[in-house]
């Protein structure tokens, strides 16, 4: 994992003490409210419906043990001793106090940590795959990429003042896992016909209001040009892009305004100033931000540990997590760990500050001390010998993070919603709470398999509830709570967004909602069909008829129980 | 006059900036006696006329954020000062145009922000070419633009290039792996 050097250190300490400054300068009344907004939010804080919240990077979801350490330290200090993993891998605190965040600041820089860009209208923490460098479908480790994006993005002068925010994500396996077809720049690592490293470029992608699937705007794009490349694209949208209005105000919309091809035309233009010039990266840095990233030191080990077939053969419940929460590792004899932040009743991606310190310890008695962070909100023990998975399944378990639910209908994505978040329409943590209890049942839900569902408060759509399988959004009607559903979309490689079923539905609905969606799945699908393979055999119809049926039907029952 | 911050100090200042009033043309309006940074759409109205003024150092032209800065290319040796509005603090456009104007189009000369142009924001002027930074009159006292001059220096190594230093970090130092 990178570590700081002197230059990475000094930046993110004269950010505190210029952040310590500004704050001071707020406080005595020096700096106006809309003044301080944007210096807030470039520190990742927010002003909250009940207090402060306080975003914090987490580059590319990578973390050492004592960062994560420091994580719990500052949740039981300056919070109520929890912390909440968010769907760009960052990590938030939802109640610290402002004049105590240049402190939190502080802190976080001795473990070479810093809040930079994790909100505001700039460039934000990029984002990568949680396996990367042990996924056996990985062509080129994404990891030394993020990296340099990152020190490349860091205080960039030009673009700190954007139209909107800007997220760059960067995926370098067969699968994407880093939802980069929904970023402002999805940069994606292959090799070309000679086998030299560049990134075709994805542009204009993203969730929010308007949602739109990133187009390709380069094939490919040598690795040493990246960051001029990426210039050219930042200096277009930072001209042209529209600031008049908040909502249309992304790339995505300037790219469907003047079409992919005059874009990149533009791109290509300002490329062509830019390319060879001193942004070009050099192999020497390229190597130097790479080396951080070599192999730790693995054992040689059989393929396959017969101690774990044979604990899997006898208990059941480490046989239900090994099935759903451990991950096949590219070296023989190893796994990667999927511990669950989405235990029944708990908000999906929360974690209390005990529970940090354990993972902080199991990762390093059992991971090389490093922890990743998914965007589906839960965290990665990445190398673990296989022979170790029993006894650390006990240890997680205790810990209550080993619910065995990755990937099932209890994985559910959710923003904080309308209990935290004052951008929000609606709830969505109540929501995914009556959900999980409505499908608690282990068998059933293994029954039921792979599916994704993701929840946002509102169009912002910070919980993804465009790419879930089942998708539910918040929405304000007369200053109620309902819930718009859709069904059909999905991540990955083949990134699809969901079509809306019909009128939305009250809080109490939905678990109903989502049984009802359940069961015609169950009636319809053909074996090994999962969920969102039979909506894009069958259409929605089917989905549709049966929840307005269910309602109809559930709507009479009430009404017969109100009348007698 | 104002005061104003060039070269890392501060110095008064009396240069004017026109603003075209409401049903004022830019090709009729008429540029008084004394330093004026005028619009560019003046500018480019009134160019013949102009010309002499901007050649004497006592004419300036300002581009507003949706001005392209190529189109000021061919005057860019005969004016000694450019200025760039930023019409509220969080619109970025000016730094890009800056940055055009200093590594793109080769502006050397004076290159100043206007406009909303606030203290948090003048280390990312300097480092996109402003070599003088005019807050709005009045905005800071004294007193407080002596305590900003502190912030020009907010970051001692910045990882990329820009106009400043045009080499990122990892061309301008030897970074190596810590054991």
């Amino acid at each position: 994992m990178y570590k700081y050097d002197e230059y990475d250190q000094r930046i993110v300490d004269e950010r505190v003490a210029q952040f310590r400054d500004q704050t001071r300068r707020y406080l005595a009344g020096e700096l106006a409210d809309d003044e301080f907004r944007p210096l807030r939010l470039q520190n990742g804080l927010y002003i909250q419906r009940h207090a402060p919240m306080l975003r914090v990077a987490i580059p590319y979801g990578n973390l050492r043990a004592g960062q994560v350490r420091k994580l719990a330290h500052i949740a039981r200090t300056y919070d109520r001793g929890y912390a909440h993993f968010t769907t760009r891998q960052n990590v938030q605190f939802n109640w610290p106090k402002l004049e105590d965040v240049p402190e939190i600041l502080a802190e976080l820089a001795t473990v070479q940590m810093h809040a930079i860009q994790t909100s505001g209208a700039c460039i934000r923490n990029v984002t990568s795959d949680p396996f990367a460098g042990v996924a056996g479908d990985e062509h080129i480790d994404p990891r030394p990429w993020g990296e340099i994006v990152r020190q490349w993005s860091t205080f960039h002068p030009e673009f700190a003042f954007l139209p909107r925010k800007f997220k760059i994500a960067v995926n370098g396996a067969a699968e994407d896992r880093a939802v980069i077809q929904a970023h402002d720049i999805g940069l994606d690592l292959k090799h070309d016909a000679a086998g030299r490293i560049g990134f075709r470029v994805l542009v204009g992608g993203g969730l929010g209001r308007t949602p739109v699937i990133g187009e390709e705007i380069a094939a490919f794009v040598p690795w040493q040009h990246v960051l001029s490349y990426c210039e050219a694209i930042l200096r277009v949208y930072n001209l042209h892009g529209r600031r008049d209005n908040l909502y249309k105000a992304r790339i995505k919309i300037l790219v469907k305004a003047l079409g992919i091809e005059e874009f990149r035309r533009q791109v290509d233009a300002e490329f062509a100033h830019l390319k060879d010039g001193p942004a070009t990266l050099t192999e020497a840095e390229v190597a130097r931000v790479a080396q951080h990233f070599d192999d730790p030191e693995y054992a040689e080990l059989p393929a396959a540990d017969a101690g774990f077939a044979a604990r899997k053969a006898e208990n059941k419940p480490f046989a239900a997590w090994a099935k759903r929460n451990v991950r096949a590792h590219k070296r023989a004899g190893y796994a990667s760990v999927v511990l669950s932040l989405k235990p029944t009743g708990v908000a999906p991606g929360d974690i209390s500050a005990e529970q940090l310190e354990r993972v902080a310890e199991l990762s390093e008695r059992y991971s090389f001390g490093e922890v990743r962070v998914t965007h589906e909100q839960n965290l990665v023990l990445a190398d673990v010998r296989q022979s170790e998975l029993f006894e650390l399944w006990q240890q997680v378990r205790d810990a209550r993070l080993a619910t065995p639910n990755i990937g099932l209908l209890t994985d559910i994505i959710a923003c904080p919603g309308g209990d935290f978040c004052n951008l929000a329409n609606a709830k969505s943590i109540p929501i995914a709470n009556a959900i999980q209890a409505r499908f608690d049942d282990l068998d059933y839900l293994f029954d039921i398999g792979e599916i994704e569902l993701n929840i946002s408060g509102c169009m912002n759509a910070c919980g993804h509830h465009h790419v879930g399988h089942i998708g539910v959004l918040g929405v304000d009607k007369n200053g109620e709570e309902w819930y718009q559903v859709t069904i059909g979309g999905s991540q990955g490689n083949d990134t699809a967004l969901g079509k809306v079923i019909g009128p939305s539905f009250a809080a109490h609905e939905m678990p109903d909602v989502v049984e009802s969606l359940i069961s015609v799945y169950l009636e319809l699908r053909h074996a090994d069909e999962r969920f969102i393979d039979t909506v894009r055999r069958v259409g929605a119809e089917p989905f549709k008829t049966r929840v307005y049926a269910d309602r109809a039907a559930r709507l009479e029952d009430e009404r017969k129980v109100v009348n007698g | 006059m104002a005061e104003i911050i060039k070269h890392g100090a501060i110095h008064a200042d009396d240069w004017e900036v026109l603003h075209l009033a409401e049903g004022q043309d830019a090709a009729t309006v008429e540029v008084e006696h004394g330093r004026w940074i005028v619009p560019f759409a003046v500018w480019h109205a009134q160019r013949d006329k102009l010309a002499a003024r901007a050649e004497a150092g006592v004419l300036g032209v300002w581009l507003a954020g949706g001005d392209d800065p190529a189109l000021l290319a061919d005057d860019l040796v005969r004016l000694q000062l450019v200025a760039v509005d930023f019409p509220r603090f969080a619109d970025g456009r000016g730094y890009s145009i800056a940055t055009l104007l200093r590594a793109r189009l080769g502006y050397g000369g004076e290159l100043r922000a206007i406009g909303n142009v606030l203290r948090d924001q003048f280390f990312f002027y300097l480092r996109c070419g402003f070599d003088v930074i005019q807050p709005q009159p009045g905005r800071y006292s004294v007193e407080q633009l002596q305590a900003a001059l502190a912030s020009l220096a907010d970051f001692s190594e910045p990882y990329q290039g820009a106009v400043d230093r045009a080499e990122p970090l990892f061309r301008r130092v030897r970074r190596e792996v810590r054991a």
